[in-house]
C-alpha cells in the first residue's frame, strides 16, 4: 500500500503530502518523474509547486512527461489520482480533469485561507463530508481561475462533477467569496471517473493537528479508503 | 526539403478574461495613453525542414495542438514562409 507523490523539477509540496498521508496512516513515497510509477502504486499524489517553472503555461511541461502515461494507465485501472494545485493544473493540461486553470482574475498570487462548499459527497475525495458542509482550506497559486466553455461546463454540473466551490464562512456562494474568478467558483473536479480529481486547495496543507485545523483530511482518506475497498 | 519558419500565434479566445492584458492596458491609460481594448498573445517562430509549405503547416498545426496551445481556452493561427 503505497501512494505515489510525484516530484517534478520544481515540485514543493510533494513532502508535505508524504507527511500528511503519513498522519491519516497511509503510507506514501516520493516518486521521481524520470523513474516513472511504482508496479505496487495504490495511488497517486501529482503535488503543488512550479513544474517546470510555470513555462508556456502552469503545468504544461510536466503533462506531457512520460510518467503521465503511466498515471493515465494507472486511473483507467482504477488507482485513485489526486492532483493539488500545480498538480491540478497538470492534471487538466493533461486531460486527466476537463476545462484549464489560468491566471487569477486579479493577475495577482494569492495565498491565504478560503471556504469551500462540497457539492458532492459521492466521490471517494469528498466521502467523509456532507454535501453542502462548508470546510477551510489554504490556497496559494497565481492560476487557479477554473475556465472552461459554458456548454461543458453545463455538463460537468449535471454529471455532478464539482467537488468543491468556494463559498463564504456560511457557505454562499458569491462573486465576493471567490478568490480567483473561476468561473460558478469551481475549486476542484474530477475526471471522467470520479477516482480522478484535481482542486487549486491544499488539503495537505491543513491535515496535521500540530498546525491547526485539519479539515483536508477527509480527502486524503480517499487513498486509505481506495485500500480497505 | 526545404527550410521554413512557421509562426504560431496563440491567444485566449474572444469572451476569455486576460487579466494580464487588462493590467497592461490600466497602465498605457496611466502614461496617458487612450485604450479601448488591448489583447495579448503568445508568438512562436519554429524553423524547420519539410517537404512542402503544406506539410509544414501540418507540423506546426500538430505543434499548436498538442502543447504551444490549450484548446481549452485558447485559439491559435500557423503562418509558413520559406527561410
Amino acid at each position: 500500500m503505497t501512494v505515489a507523490v510525484i516530484r517534478f523539477g520544481g515540485s514543493n509540496c510533494d513532502r508535505d503530502a508524504v507527511r500528511a498521508l503519513a498522519e491519516i496512516g497511509v503510507d506514501a513515497e516520493i516518486v521521481w518523474h524520470e523513474d516513472g510509477l511504482p508496479a505496487d502504486t495504490t495511488g497517486v499524489v501529482i503535488p503543488g509547486g512550479f513544474s517546470y517553472g510555470d513555462y508556456l503555461r502552469a503545468g504544461a511541461m510536466a503533462a506531457r512527461s512520460p510518467i503521465m502515461d503511466d498515471v493515465r494507465a494507472a486511473a483507467e485501472d482504477g488507482t485513485p489520482v489526486l492532483g493539488i494545485c500545480n498538480g491540478a493544473q497538470i492534471g487538466c493540461e493533461s486531460s486527466l480533469t476537463p476545462g484549464a486553470f489560468t491566471t487569477n482574475a486579479s493577475a495577482r498570487f494569492q495565498c491565504e485561507h478560503v471556504h469551500c462548499r462540497v457539492e458532492n459527497a459521492d466521490t471517494p475525495w469528498t466521502a467523509a463530508y456532507d454535501e453542502g458542509e462548508v470546510v477551510e482550506l489554504p490556497i496559494a497559486h497565481g492560476e487557479g481561475r477554473y475556465e472552461v466553455d459554458d456548454d461543458r461546463l453545463d455538463e460537468l454540473e449535471a454529471d455532478d462533477r464539482i467537488l468543491f466551490r468556494y463559498c463564504d464562512e456560511e457557505g454562499n456562494v458569491t462573486p465576493e467569496a471567490n478568490p480567483n474568478g473561476s468561473k460558478h467558483s469551481v475549486a476542484g473536479v474530477t475526471g471522467e471517473s470520479a477516482h480522478v480529481a484535481v482542486m487549486m486547495p491544499h488539503p495537505e496543507r491543513i491535515t496535521l493537528p500540530d498546525v491547526g485545523p485539519t479539515d483536508g483530511q477527509g480527502v486524503l482518506r480517499a487513498f486509505a479508503d481506495a485500500v480497505e475497498a | 526539403m526545404t527550410a521554413y519558419t512557421a509562426t504560431v500565434t496563440v491567444r485566449l479566445k474572444r469572451g476569455v478574461l486576460d487579466p494580464e492584458a487588462e493590467t497592461t492596458r490600466h497602465s498605457l491609460e496611466r502614461l496617458g495613453f487612450e485604450v479601448d481594448e488591448l489583447r495579448m498573445a503568445d508568438r512562436f517562430e519554429i524553423d524547420l525542414d519539410a517537404e512542402s509549405a503544406a506539410a509544414a503547416r501540418d507540423e506546426a498545426d500538430d505543434m499548436a495542438e498538442r502543447l504551444l496551445a490549450n484548446p481549452t481556452i485558447h485559439d491559435y493561427t500557423v503562418d509558413v514562409d520559406e527561410r
